[in-house]
């Protein structure tokens, strides 16, 4: 899009006006976080770092904070696995059941989380698992396979057939094709579906109420704190710290996935 | 099933690696995705004995659904506040779309990222930066009080539909954009260029060309954000008050206090018929304005 018109004012001014909508709301819960009063109100008290020094001590913030990692990170792996895998199927093999599964897979975009919350309950219930770390795990893969899905199938799908025709015309079988090959060139998309998959995970709520049993994530910590009005400095501590690390992931994850389509041949 | 025509001219390293690329796509979709949709759909028709699949076969559950106004109220509500939603962040979103496919020029890339970036922030957060700013003593209240501009705070911010609106408008807003944005930008430049020098004005190139042309991405950005709402939990719960209990509180009722999870199952299937309903809506839609994609 290098043909750019300059835009009219108004749309320009538009454009700003939405991005302040955007940010604005989310801006306040870093604001108040330094502010010295229970009540998120104007004007503001005086600046203090109590309510993070609060945070440090706090063991049950902790524990949650563990298992959002551990369920993030087992969750993003096997979504990430399955997505590189289902995507690949979908385009090299293109047989009708490598459609299916990649039709399937990105489906949870088309439900609302309180169905697959309650599906997969129902699920873990009958295996005799029972709500658990392992049945968030289930479920938090199911809400990151979409994504997955469709950025490895982009990757893929932006490699040059030729490359893997030249491969194959070289004697290389199937599985080297993708082991020696396909993968190699599609690795930073798959790092980028990792974090986006862990981001996914570390920020889903509804999912999570539902699979929990005694360890909750961090998402549901927040949620048990927000009844609390003497805790919500806290929390927006917290959620200040939670916005820096998203933030610094998906960039992060942005930079992998365009430093992945700038290495393959135009 | 499995193989199709593409493994019978491979050996059998073939076959095995297209065994082992497939399994565990296959394994997670038809066991996590299929098996579980249709064991909801099995358990709406069960009795609620206390049993976690109940016993014999019932339509009960569909007819409470059916007659008791209750749930015919909270699902016209639910879908009135899901379909307010969508009609403003796809309104509020198009013209961002727009100036990203035909006017940020090398601001795209930066612009882009920070429209996407709050979709990748926590979505509990987003909701409860609008209740500390529409609370009783919160933001909004305080500011205006604080200026004069307002003698006494408000309580008709919180615990309206309204907040459940414009709170879910914002934390839904950076899904609407991307698929307007591709559609739009799959539209040749030959056919802007081609209605200019037939003498349209711009506004008319807009209208005539350029907006039946991008509908496919507009009908898919309703969908992207109408399925969510329409079922969401959190923010009903944090913004919304009683008076705006949506369907997907409901059903967490069910499957939580009230232990009748054969109803909450009923409930989840209406929900996914209507969202089916709904596709299917945007489907013919989507075919009169000829999709591309």
């Amino acid at each position: 899009m290098s043909t750019a018109a300059p835009a009219p004012r108004w749309l320009s001014g538009y454009v700003a006006g939405y991005l302040v909508f955007l940010y604005l709301p989310v801006a306040l819960i870093p604001l108040f976080s330094f502010n010295d009063s229970i009540q998120a109100a104007f004007p503001l008290k005086g600046f203090t770092l109590a309510w993070y020094a609060g945070l440090a001590g706090n063991d049950t913030l902790r524990g949650a904070l563990l298992n959002s990692l551990v369920v993030g990170l087992a969750a993003a792996t096997v979504a990430t696995g399955c997505g590189v895998t289902v995507a690949y199927a979908e385009l090299a093999f293109a047989t009708r059941f490598s459609w299916l599964v990649a039709g399937l897979a990105r489906l949870p975009i088309l439900i609302p989380g309180v169905i697959v919350g309650i599906a997969l309950l129902i699920v873990v219930n009958l295996a005799g698992l029972g709500p658990s770390r392992i049945a968030i795990v289930l479920g938090h893969v199911l809400v990151a396979l979409p994504t997955t899905v469709i950025v490895m199938r982009g990757a893929f799908a932006a490699v040059p057939r030729s490359i893997p025709e030249a491969a194959r015309d070289l004697g290389a079988g199937e599985a080297v094709v993708f082991r020696r090959v396909m993968l190699p060139l599609a690795a930073p998309a798959a790092a980028s579906a990792f974090m986006l998959a862990f981001l996914t995970s570390f920020d889903e709520f509804i999912v999570a109420f539902f699979l929990a049993g005694t360890e909750p994530t961090l998402p549901l910590y927040v949620w048990s704190q927000l009844r609390f009005p003497k805790s919500l400095p806290t929390v927006m501590a917290l959620g200040t710290a939670i916005l820096c690390a998203s933030i610094a992931i998906a960039g992060a994850a942005e930079m992998l996935r365009r430093r992945g389509l700038r290495r393959l041949p135009a | 099933m499995a193989g199709g025509a593409g493994i019978q001219g491979g050996d059998g390293g073939e076959r095995a690696f297209r065994l082992a690329a497939s399994a565990p796509g296959a394994v997670v979709t038809l066991v996590l995705i299929l098996f579980a949709l249709a064991l909801l759909v099995g358990l709406s028709f069960r009795v609620n004995d206390g049993s976690l699949f109940g016993a014999g076969f019932t339509l009960d559950n569909f007819a409470t659904v059916g007659t008791d106004p209750l749930y015919a109220m909270v699902i016209a509500r639910s879908l009135t506040i899901a379909g307010l939603v969508t009609l403003a962040t796809v309104a509020t979103a198009y013209p961002v779309a727009y100036w990203l496919s035909f006017h940020a020029g090398r601001r795209r890339a930066l612009v882009l990222f920070l429209v996407t970036l709050p979709f990748w922030t926590s979505y509990l957060l987003r909701v409860f930066a609008w209740k500390i700013v529409l609370a009783y003593n919160g933001v909004l209240n305080s500011a205006f009080t604080a200026t004069g501009l307002w003698d006494t705070p408000s309580t008709a911010l919180l615990n309206t539909p309204a907040a459940v609106v414009l709170t879910l408008a914002h934390a839904y807003a950076p899904f609407a954009i991307l698929p307007i944005l591709v559609s739009l930008d799959t539209i040749p430049r030959s056919l802007t260029e081609a209605a200019a020098d037939l003498g349209a004005r711009p506004f008319t190139t807009f209208r005539r060309v350029i907006l039946p042309n991008s509908m496919p991405g507009v009908l898919a950005a309703a969908v992207v954000v109408f399925v969510p709402t329409v079922g969401d939990y959190v923010t009903p719960a944090l913004v919304g008050g009683p008076s705006s209990t949506m369907i997907g509180t409901l059903i967490q009722a069910q499957f939580g206090k009230a232990q009748d999870w054969p109803f909450g199952a009923a409930l989840a299937v209406v929900v996914m018929a209507v969202i089916l309903a709904a596709i299917l809506l945007v489907r013919l839609g989507d075919r009169r304005f000829g999709s591309r994609t």
